[in-house]
């Protein structure tokens, strides 16, 4: 009947069963992270700033294989290499691009010694223009300062894989 | 005697910057409260981290960091716009908006201008302030604005009918336009407030105060998914400011309105002689304060009516209750009827 809708909706029944709604949410529990005191958990996988690894005697663990540049979907990778006084074949240069950097992770899939990975570290930024290309010193120092979260992660993450 | 004159209006005016000034603090804070309570009931936190000296305080200095921000831009002129009025606009609607509160009793005797047309002060000054829109609107030479303008306009002036309307109503029960006596003749406890026999009269008011407003759900004299942000797009800086100043100020007032009209004002809702029974100030600013919290309670629940729709329920719905229930006050109010009118 046309005139009871009309008289129940003077009631504002509906509206005030809107309202009951949103004054429910007004006291349940908020899910927000305040972000940079609360951070939410990450996966061992995740794929963030690139380190290289050494081994634990201090050697670095590069071969200069050039694996990872072939594999590079962005070309975010340079590699220049020659042989060292031992005769081992070693890089003078590699260098990564984090604005050409899609952060796919193959270079880490490719590298036959586990050199190159992607570390857990997602809060970096560049001051200034050029910074953004990360040669070699940097990303072994990079390693060396993460060494134990990125050995630790590998490990987590070696069954699965 | 000069000297009389004088500190008369020295002291006229110390009254009105002690009114004006803890305004602008609540319209501050109103826009916080606002932002926190439709976070929270939209399950986020809202603005929690504008602090001072480093201590957070749950962000309560965010409204001076806005404040700041909106005083130091700058403020842009369209091309081809009227400069004068493109600025005497916001000047308008802050100005009404701030010159009604010259009658509203705040506690017993504790008003500036105790005048005996207060309500009819009142509507003419809530009324004035569509002229800062309209101009606004047409100064701004945007199509956008003109847009939200008539909308505002036509909105506001449908919603003004039924606000008197309900006004008339008040004013038969209480037999006064002085707003004190209003206030006072709802003496006596909750049972003696005219939202009980005005009850139709008390949510129209309300709901047209919000229209009125032009806060949601019958904001599209704004509408920011279809015309911008309507009358102001084109305002930035300190004139955006004033008119988000009015705009607040308005919504206090209506808020105070409602308070006094249909909720006893100062008056506690108990009887008796303890102290929660005392008329006060206090009883005001919660009555006020609780309106305002269901205009930010509205804004977060209900979708925004569409134009048509706004113009139907201010001219076939609201405005024929209105005049029925007049009507059913007059007949209670001539011969005695009722508990309350005996």
């Amino acid at each position: 009947m046309k005139i009871f809708n009309y008289l129940k909706s003077l009631t504002l029944k509906e509206l005030l069963k809107g309202m009951t709604v949103t004054g429910k949410y007004f006291f349940k529990r908020k899910f927000t992270i305040r972000y940079p005191e609360e951070k939410t958990p990450k996966s061992d996988r995740f794929r963030g700033l690139h380190a290289l690894r050494r081994y634990e005697n201090g050697e670095e663990r590069c071969i200069a294989c050039k694996l990872c540049e072939a594999v590079c979907p962005a070309l975010a990778i340079t590699i220049d290499s020659e042989q060292r006084e031992d005769g081992s074949r070693r890089t003078t240069k590699y260098e990564i691009d984090l604005f050409k950097c899609i952060y796919c992770g193959f270079c880490e899939e490719s590298c036959p010694v586990d050199s190159i990975v992607l570390t857990d570290i997602h809060e970096f930024h560049f001051e200034s223009e050029g910074k953004n290309v990360l040669n070699k010193a940097q990303l072994l120092e990079i390693g060396d300062m993460r060494e134990k979260e990125i050995a630790e992660c590998r490990t987590n993450d070696a069954e699965y894989r | 005697m000069i000297w009389d004159q004088v500190w008369l209006v020295i002291w006229t005016l110390l009254k009105i910057v002690a009114i004006v000034l803890p305004l602008i603090i609540v319209v501050a804070y109103l826009t916080y409260a606002e932002r926190r309570v439709i976070g929270f009931m939209q399950g986020r936190m809202g603005p929690n981290r504008v602090g001072l000296f480093g201590f957070k305080l749950w962000g309560l200095a965010q409204p001076f960091a806005d404040t700041v921000k909106l005083l130091l831009k700058e403020i842009i002129f369209p091309a081809n716009a009227n400069k004068f009025l493109f600025l005497m606009a916001p000047v308008i609607t802050l100005a009404t908006a701030f010159a009604a509160w010259a009658v509203v009793p705040f506690s017993d005797g504790l008003v500036l201008a105790d005048i005996n047309a207060g309500l009819v002060y009142i509507l003419a000054m809530t009324s004035l302030g569509v002229y800062g829109v309209i101009i606004a609107g047409w100064a701004s030479n945007s199509k956008y604005a003109i847009l939200g303008a008539l909308r505002s306009a036509a909105q506001i002036v449908s919603y003004e009918i039924a606000m008197g309307f309900a006004l008339v109503g008040v004013l038969i029960a209480s037999g006064s336009l002085n707003l004190s006596e209003i206030v006072n003749s709802q003496a006596g406890g909750i049972g003696h407030w005219f939202f009980i026999p005005l009850l139709p009269l008390f949510v129209i008011y309300f709901i047209s105060g919000v229209a009125e407003t032009n806060r949601a759900p019958f904001d599209v004299a704004e509408g920011e998914s279809e015309i911008v942000a309507g009358f102001h797009v084109e305002y930035s800086g300190a004139a955006f400011a004033l008119f988000f100043l009015g705009e607040y100020a308005n919504m206090i007032m209506i808020s105070s309105l409602t308070a006094i009209m249909f909720m006893g004002g100062w008056y506690s809702p108990f009887t008796g002689n303890s102290w929660i029974a005392q008329p006060s100030i206090l009883w005001f600013f919660m009555k006020t304060g609780f309106f305002l919290l269901l205009y930010l309670w509205f804004r977060a629940t209900f979708p925004r009516f569409r134009y048509d729709q706004i113009m139907r329920l201010g001219w076939k719905i609201f405005i024929p209750i209105t005049i029925a229930w007049i009507m059913v006050i007059a007949v209670l109010k001539v011969y005695q009827i009722g508990p309350w009118f005996s």
